[in-house]
């Protein structure tokens, strides 16, 4: 089990490196753009080092320097399919960015949607060896956790504590120091495919770059797009992304499940490329300046240029009108929506104290998309835009970079993952040595 | 429109070259070193290249000196004349006699502190303040030293100033009558104190022949006939003034005594003459006689 997580740990180290360093690049590599942050660290983050939440959300030690966003290429479904295409992007988006920043990036920090993210709720038990939970006692309780078999060819991308009990006490976010005799814990894992982290990171070596960190882009959206309270009493956050769409559940802070969904924004555009026969860029610039998903009686007589460049005048004067248009999008919209409510109550998502469902991503923008969701989801529905840090500039503050702001606060205050924990005594040798001795003092 | 051969650079990213030498230029150290090293190093080398040559530096050199003894040798920082103020003539004279530079010369070359130390090393010279003044004049003021006393030693007789710095020989006594003469090894060593008996002395001042210096260390008060008043190491003053108390109230100078020994404070002890103790002596045989018949 431990063996596992060495390159999480190492790469955890090249986080704290970078920290020193003062500079990071956080990468959102999406379907349909790639979009490339500098982050500064003042080191001024140890200041509301204490209790909840600051006035600045625990974001005041950093600043954006650097932000650009280039059209991402060789990427399907939030997988790498292209490596030279999407290396070029990357190295686009990093170029500008640094060009921005005006330093050297050395460190990046990135993350996906897609490589089919799968959660798992693991359950561990010990009994405690004194009365007072120790460090050690949570080390253990963690490594006892039963580990499903999540199959050949995945990796573990996050596996985070979300709830100690101790006794019969539950709730508990930091048990040491308790009495008790029985320590109990939960955690959140997910997995994805280990060939699409490959793929990212030789992308990223690649580019003459680290890479200190990965995370997935569902989770860093939630963080980003849900505020606190949604996140104490539990929300889902819908990030509608080009190639897939992810869903992440939060409660008390913490992400309880993820998924996502293959059917993303891109489909829209090629229905539309395919309904109206007009090539894909033309669909994308038609789908984001006329789209909807709610016609009205105005609509019908709204009628748009599609173009063409055959030569034909009777082709290439063609129109449509926008009720047309959304006649197109409504079905491939609600199909996603419907995919999504199939994953919200698969994982028992109706069970929630609170069912707040925040949409955002690129593909939230859809005007009209807020009344079909609530349609479908359930009537909390509300569009839900990324925390303003400092420093972002005004291009980059829209629900499509809700996962690249995501992913500062990811950097600036990383959750507590099974490997920042220490290692269990009683795995070293050395202690089970001292074990046998015991043993035999015991029992002779 | 389109463009038809895919190959042409549509494409945005940058090649992988110019990546890596954009993240170079972008790299704080490589920063600084192409914007500081590299220039300062080429203007070093450079430099270097062209100062290696022995007769570049030699040509360099004469030129610095040339233009150093242009401005050195400007009428404005010449000095024609030497001024010397506050000394008699004669000291003058020496002073004019050891100035070591010839005039005209160039003020850069006068070492005015040297000159000073030169001037105040002549025995008879207390102070002396040396400057440029405007128009190119050196400007010597000079204290002298005051005799205040004619001293009388084994090397004859010489004149001494407060300090007790010999400031000038003297062939007879009688060329500085109005100085006091004090005598004796180390005779200089206490002038103040001298001065301070002679002056004390001033009731009897008539008489007073001189002072001796006696081992160095005390004073004799010599008087005309031959009379002297041993003084003490300490307080030599107060010892002299009861002497002149005694002698206005009982004329004990007018007496036939040799010497009056003041030295210890205690216990003041007269020297009689011979004849006038012999005298005594009978004076008192005489009454005590009487007495006895």
């Amino acid at each position: 089990m431990i063996e596992l997580y060495d390159s999480q740990r190492a790469m955890r180290n090249m986080r704290k490196a970078a920290m020193q360093r003062g500079v990071v690049a956080v990468l959102d590599v999406g379907t349909s753009k790639i979009a490339c942050l500098v982050l500064r660290f003042d080191g001024t983050e140890r200041l509301n080092d204490g209790e909840g939440v600051g006035a600045m959300a625990g974001q005041a030690g950093f600043r954006v320097i650097g932000a650009a966003t280039t059209r991402s290429r060789g990427v399907r479904f939030g997988e790498i399919e292209a490596m030279q295409e999407t290396e070029r992007a990357i190295r686009t988006a990093l170029q500008a960015a640094q060009k921005m920043a005006n330093i050297r990036v050395d460190h990046v920090i990135a993350c996906f949607s897609g490589a089919s993210p799968r959660s798992y709720g693991l359950a561990g038990q010990v009994e405690l060896e004194g009365h007072v939970v120790s460090e050690q006692d949570v080390s253990r309780v963690l490594s006892a956790c039963d580990v499903p078999a999540y199959g050949e060819g995945r990796e573990v991308l996050h596996a985070q504590p979300v709830n100690f009990a101790l006794d019969h006490r539950t709730g508990l976010s930091d048990p040491r120091g308790q009495l008790g005799q029985v320590l109990s814990t939960d955690m959140h894992m997910v997995t994805i495919d280990a060939v699409a982290v490959q793929n990212l990171a030789h992308c990223v070596k690649r580019c003459d770059l680290e890479l200190a960190g990965l995370a997935s882009s569902a989770y860093v959206s939630g963080n980003a797009a849900l505020v606190e309270d949604e996140q104490e009493l539990g929300a889902a956050c819908i990030d509608l992304g080009g190639g897939s769409a992810g869903v992440s559940i939060f409660i008390k802070k913490h992400m309880i499940y993820s998924d996502s969904v293959r059917i993303g924004g891109d489909h829209v555009t090629n229905d539309i490329s395919m309904g109206l026969q007009i090539p894909q860029a033309t669909a994308e610039r038609i789908k984001t300046f006329y789209g909807g998903v709610v016609a009205t009686g105005m609509d019908d007589r709204e009628l748009i240029e599609i173009g063409g460049e055959t030569g034909d005048w009777e082709h290439d004067r063609r129109t449509v009108s926008r009720a047309e248009l959304i006649g197109i999008m409504r079905p491939r919209v609600e199909e996603i929506l419907e995919e999504v409510r199939a994953r919200l109550d698969a994982a028992g998502f109706g069970y929630l104290p609170s069912q707040q469902i925040v949409l955002t991503g690129g593909g939230s923008q859809i005007p009209g998309l807020d009344g079909l969701a609530s349609r479908i989801l359930g009537q909390q529905v509300r569009l839900g835009r990324p925390l303003r840090v400092h420093g972002l500039p005004q291009a980059a503050t829209g629900p499509g970079f809700a996962s690249a702001v995501g992913m500062c606060l990811f950097a600036a205050n990383p959750q507590d993952e099974w490997w920042d924990f220490e290692i269990p005594v009683d795995r070293y040798p050395a202690r089970s040595l001292r074990r046998a001795v015991k043993w035999f003092k015991d029992n002779w | 429109m389109q463009q038809v051969n895919s190959d042409t650079p549509n494409d945005p990213a940058p090649s992988r070259w110019s990546y890596r030498f954009q993240r170079l230029m972008l790299t704080p150290l490589f920063r600084k070193v192409l914007r500081v090293g590299i220039p300062f190093c080429l203007t070093f080398a450079i430099a270097a290249g062209y100062l290696s040559d022995r007769d570049r530096q030699d040509s360099i050199r004469l030129a610095v000196a040339d233009f150093r003894h242009q401005i050195e040798t400007r009428p404005e920082f010449m000095i024609n004349l030497l001024a010397i103020e506050g000394a008699s003539p004669s000291i003058e004279e020496d002073i004019r006699e050891i100035f070591p530079f010839d005039l005209p010369a160039s003020s850069f070359d006068l070492d005015l502190e040297s000159v000073r130390e030169m001037i105040v090393g002549l025995p008879a010279v207390a102070d002396a303040d040396v400057r440029v003044r405007q128009g190119g004049v050196l400007v010597a003021e000079v204290s002298e030293r005051e005799p205040v006393v004619v001293w009388r030693s084994h090397d004859g007789l010489a004149l001494v100033d407060i300090e007790g710095v010999v400031t000038d020989e003297l062939d007879a006594r009688s060329e500085r009558f109005d100085l006091p003469a004090i005598a004796g090894a180390g005779g200089n060593q206490d002038v103040p104190g001298a001065i301070a008996i002679l002056e004390a002395a001033a009731p009897i001042k008539a008489n007073v022949l001189g002072l001796v210096r006696i081992g160095e260390r005390r004073w004799d008060l010599v008087l005309k006939e031959g009379q002297r008043i041993l003084l003490p190491e300490e307080n030599p003053v107060r010892a002299l003034e009861r002497v002149i108390v005694l002698s206005q109230v009982q004329d004990m100078l007018e007496r036939d005594i040799v010497v009056v020994d003041m030295r210890l404070s205690d216990r003041p002890t007269l020297r009689m003459n011979e004849r006038a103790v012999e005298d005594w002596w009978r004076v008192t045989k005489l009454t005590v006689g009487a007495q006895q018949q």
